[in-house]
C-alpha cells in the first residue's frame, strides 16, 4: 500500500466538544496503516496537550495520557503553533512531555513536541497528501 | 477525480452536510467519482431513516441515498464510523441485536465500519476533502 504524508491538525481544547477524543482514536486506528503522520496543534487544540490535565470533577474520561502512547506507534511529529501557546499565556513547559525511542539512533529517548510558528507550520501542512482537521 | 469525503457534522443543526452533499452531487455530475462518503463525529446522525424533516425543507439523509454511492460489490459506500455511532445510538440490524436492542435506525443505503475505512479513503483517493465546522 502506498505511504502518504496523514496529518491530523487539532484546533479545538480537551473537553467541551468530541473533537478531541474522536481526533485521537483516528489517530490511533491511523497508526496501524503504516503512514507517515503527524499532528499539528493551533488555537485551543494546544491545551489538549497540557501537562496535569484532572477530569474527575466535570465526570469526562482523561484521554490525555493516551498521548503518551503515541510514540511507541512510531507517531512522533507533534508539532504545536507558538502563536496559539502565547495568545494563550502558555510555553512549551506547559506542555506534557511527550517522548519517543529513535531506533535510528540507540533508541534514545527524544521529544516528540516541537513548537512552531504558524508560517513554519504553513509550511509543513503544505507538505501534506492528506490533512484531516478536527 | 477520485475524492473521498469526510462530513463531521449531523444534519440540520449545521450545514457542513448539506455542503459535502452538494458538492458530492457537483463531483459526480461533473464525470469525478465519490470513492466513499465517511461520517464521523455527529456526522453519523446523517444515517437515521427515521428522520422526517417538514416537507417543505430539504431531506438530508435522502439526499445522501439519493446518489447511491456503492462499489463494485455492489456495498454501500456511506460509511457510518462503528464507535462514533454505537456512542450515538446509532444501529444497524447486527449491531442492534449484538447489543440485545430491538430495533433499528440505519438508513439501508449506508453501513456502518471502523475508522479504518477512513484512513484507506485517504490512501486510495487523490483528495480526502471533510466537511465540518
Amino acid at each position: 500500500m502506498a505511504t502518504k504524508k496523514f496529518m491530523y491538525l487539532n484546533r479545538r481544547s480537551s473537553f467541551g466538544t468530541v473533537y478531541a477524543i474522536e481526533s485521537l482514536e483516528v489517530v490511533l486506528i491511523a497508526a496501524a496503516f503504516e503512514q507517515d503522520v503527524s499532528l499539528a496543534f493551533m488555537d485551543d487544540g494546544v491545551y489538549q496537550i497540557v501537562e496535569g490535565q484532572e477530569t474527575d470533577g466535570i465526570g469526562m474520561k482523561n484521554f490525555s495520557k493516551t498521548f503518551h502512547a503515541l510514540g511507541d506507534y512510531d507517531i512522533n511529529k507533534l508539532y504545536v503553533s507558538k502563536e496559539s501557546l502565547e495568545e494563550r499565556g502558555l510555553s512549551e513547559s506547559d506542555l506534557m512531555p511527550l517522548v519517543y525511542e529513535d531506533e535510528d539512533d540507540d533508541w534514545e529517548e527524544k521529544p516528540s513536541v516541537k513548537v512552531v510558528t504558524n508560517d513554519e507550520l504553513k509550511a509543513i501542512m503544505s507538505e501534506q497528501d492528506v490533512c484531516l482537521s478536527f | 477525480m477520485k475524492f473521498a469525503i469526510q462530513v463531521n457534522e449531523g444534519p440540520y443543526q449545521h450545514q457542513a452536510s448539506d455542503t459535502a452533499f452538494q458538492f458530492a452531487k457537483a463531483a459526480i455530475e461533473n464525470g469525478h467519482e465519490i470513492f466513499r462518503v465517511f461520517f464521523y463525529h455527529d456526522g453519523v446522525n446523517n444515517a437515521s431513516r427515521f428522520t422526517l424533516p417538514p416537507q417543505d425543507d430539504r431531506h438530508v439523509v435522502n439526499n445522501w441515498a439519493s446518489l447511491d454511492i456503492k462499489n463494485a460489490e455492489g456495498e454501500p459506500e456511506l460509511v457510518v464510523c462503528v464507535a462514533a455511532a454505537l456512542r450515538r445510538g446509532m444501529l444497524d440490524e447486527s449491531e442492534a441485536s449484538k447489543n440485545s436492542i430491538e430495533g433499528n435506525n440505519l438508513h439501508p443505503a449506508f453501513r456502518i465500519s471502523g475508522l479504518g475505512q477512513l484512513i484507506e479513503a485517504g490512501i486510495q483517493c487523490d483528495r480526502l476533502v471533510v466537511f465540518g465546522d
